[in-house]
């Protein structure tokens, strides 16, 4: 009994160091197991449908049983293109123009605080920037946005602010406006990151000898620490840009009547004119892939 | 290069964004436990009632736990998938090695909007009923590359010289996986499901598309596209705020060795991940 335990034990071991030598052994084995569920699994179920979801964007549809034809066509496209009923292209540029506003409005904000943490902030209050920035990134997006159309609202506390200040109300909710600064907010402190961790790399004796050479505050700034930073304000908008270009949430929550992003009409055809909706999805990947290209040459790669 | 009212000025500024960042989260808490049925600002009295009306809400229930569950189940999946995939590109170098964390970043990098449309039609086309199991799907495409990310972070930085003096002292892949790997990557794993977790709590655009029920995100969305029962949404998002910010929170400690640099490399794999978001 006991010799039999042992030797079962024995076994155990055998097999488990045969089958580390048989892996050892072949190496190439070791990676096939390891890679092949997941990168099969994600291959399967999200590459294959991405794919096909492209594809459909070159079909067309039947206008009147809204059944997709299976024959490759530009229609699609060319009805969001067209200039006879330039809705949707109207659309397509509001979009692009908010995204435009929302990135430069970010970098302008997060430039000073980005500043203030990398170079003038102590090690304790640097950590708790950190925590008091990142925390709200990571609270719901959607309660974030929520939050906004009370602020905003009629009787909300922005207007009790304003009339406690003696001015009179403002009327930002459910417009433009109200977008615009929903989607600087909700994107801010991915601005902030990478304008941090630039400067934090800028040597402190840069900006010694742009002093020792005569230079005051705002020459430093124009000359030396904005072109070195500028990648980073790039690779932050990378990200600013791109978000804004793909949400719908936003514009259904605070915007108004004339507020509809492309990400709305992408939404609101899924699920009947599939092939229109993947066209239109085409376009902020074609506006983001010229982006990252320009990107690309500023050197925002490096920064991220 | 400043000067001294340099200085106050950007201390002002660098505050004044802070309070940007948190008014809306604070207004949010304090509408929670707003007396009035009606919102609007200043809050007369403050009141607990909400909290045990939506504990009591068989449908905010109901909501919760299935993001609860479809939580649970896609950072499983993650954790797998995600720490598997981390193991191959670091050990070994092979054709397309580039290409996978390309791959895992896909669903990050590209709109939610796109991810979701793209499953949902391909379910309809597969002819699968929308049900739990699509919704965590859906989830596990954008909380793999959460796992994978910080998975290798954590390899990069452990010797490899660790696991060959294991395989000297003769222990085999097992041994060497339980007693040497297993101890140096556990929080990185840890780390990296609670994000996987938050991220999938908190998500709505690839849910509405693959949601075969309701899940809290879903739940307020219809409840704040309608203007019904804020209230009781306020009460949740003051709870889906403490249920995302404490996960994110306790894998920061983690991950962090009280170094800034780890914490911006924290915050950028946050900045990828919540985009899908």
């Amino acid at each position: 009994m006991d010799v039999e335990a042992r030797t079962s034990a024995g076994s155990l071991r055998g097999a488990r160091l045969r089958l580390s030598a048989a892996f050892w052994r072949r190496p190439w084995l070791k990676l096939l197991a390891l890679l092949l569920p997941p990168v099969a699994a994600f291959g399967l179920v999200y590459v294959t449908s991405l794919g096909a979801l492209l594809a459909s964007a070159f079909w067309s549809s039947d206008a009147f049983t809204a059944k997709v034809i299976h024959s490759w066509s530009l229609t699609q496209f060319r009805a969001i293109f067209s200039l006879s009923d330039p809705t949707y292209l109207r659309i397509a540029i509001r979009t692009v123009l908010i995204a435009a506003a929302v990135t430069v409005t970010d970098a302008v904000l997060a430039f000073p605080i980005a500043y203030y943490m990398a170079r003038l902030a102590t090690r304790r209050m640097r950590s708790l920037l950190f925590v008091l920035i990142l925390l709200p990134l990571w609270s719901s997006y959607l309660v974030r946005i929520y939050s906004w159309t009370t602020i905003l609202s009629k009787t909300g506390p922005l207007n009790w602010l304003l009339n406690g200040l003696g001015l009179p109300d403002t009327h930002l909710a459910y417009t433009n406006w109200a977008m615009w600064i929903v989607f600087s907010y909700v994107w801010l402190p991915f601005m902030i990151l990478p304008i941090y961790t630039a400067i934090e790399r800028v040597p402190g004796n840069f900006f010694e000898a742009s002093a020792d050479l005569g230079a005051r505050g705002p020459r430093t700034f124009r000359s030396v620490l904005l072109p070195l930073v500028f990648p980073a304000i790039v690779a932050g908008s990378i990200f600013t840009f791109s978000l804004t270009l793909g949400d719908y949430i936003t514009p259904l929550l605070v915007g108004g009547p004339g507020s509809l992003l492309i990400g709305n009409i992408v939404y609101e055809n899924s699920s009947t004119n599939l092939a229109f909706a993947a066209a239109f999805a085409v376009v902020p990947i074609g506006v983001m892939g010229v982006y990252l290209a320009i990107a690309r040459r500023l050197g925002a790669f490096e920064a991220v | 290069m400043e000067t001294r009212a340099t200085r106050a000025g950007l201390k002002v500024w660098t505050w004044l964004i802070v309070a940007f960042l948190w008014i809306p989260l604070v207004v949010i808490g304090l509408y929670a436990f707003n007396g009035s049925q009606i919102q609007s600002w200043p809050i007369s009295h403050l009141t607990f009632h909400w909290f045990s009306m939506a504990w009591h809400d068989s449908q905010v229930r109901d909501a919760l736990w299935l993001s609860v569950k479809v939580g649970l189940l896609a950072t499983g999946v993650a954790l797998a998938l995600g720490t598997m995939a981390a193991f191959a590109v670091h050990r070994f170098r092979f054709f397309g090695r580039e290409s996978v964390s390309l791959l895992f970043l896909l669903p990050i990098a590209l709109p939610g909007i796109i991810t979701g449309m793209a499953l949902s039609s391909a379910f309809s086309f597969a002819g699968v009923q929308l049900t739990m199991w699509t919704i965590v799907i859906g989830h596990s495409t954008f909380c793999v590359v959460v796992v994978y990310n910080n998975v290798i972070a954590r390899l990069r930085r452990t010797s490899p010289s660790l696991i060959e003096a294991s395989m000297d002292l003769g222990a085999d892949g097992w041994q060497t996986f339980r007693y040497v790997t297993w101890p140096l990557i556990s929080t990185a794993l840890v780390a990296g499901g609670l994000l996987a977790f938050a991220l999938s709590f908190d998500e709505v655009i690839v849910t509405t598309f693959t949601a075969g029920g309701t899940t809290l995100p879903i739940f307020i969305l219809n409840n704040l596209r309608q203007g019904q029962q804020l209230p009781i949404v306020n009460v949740i998002a003051c709870v889906v705020i403490l249920l995302t910010v404490v996960p994110v929170w306790v894998s920061q400690r983690l991950t962090s060795d009280g170094d800034g640099a780890t914490a911006v490399r924290a915050a950028a794999a946050a900045a990828q991940s919540s985009q899908s978001a």
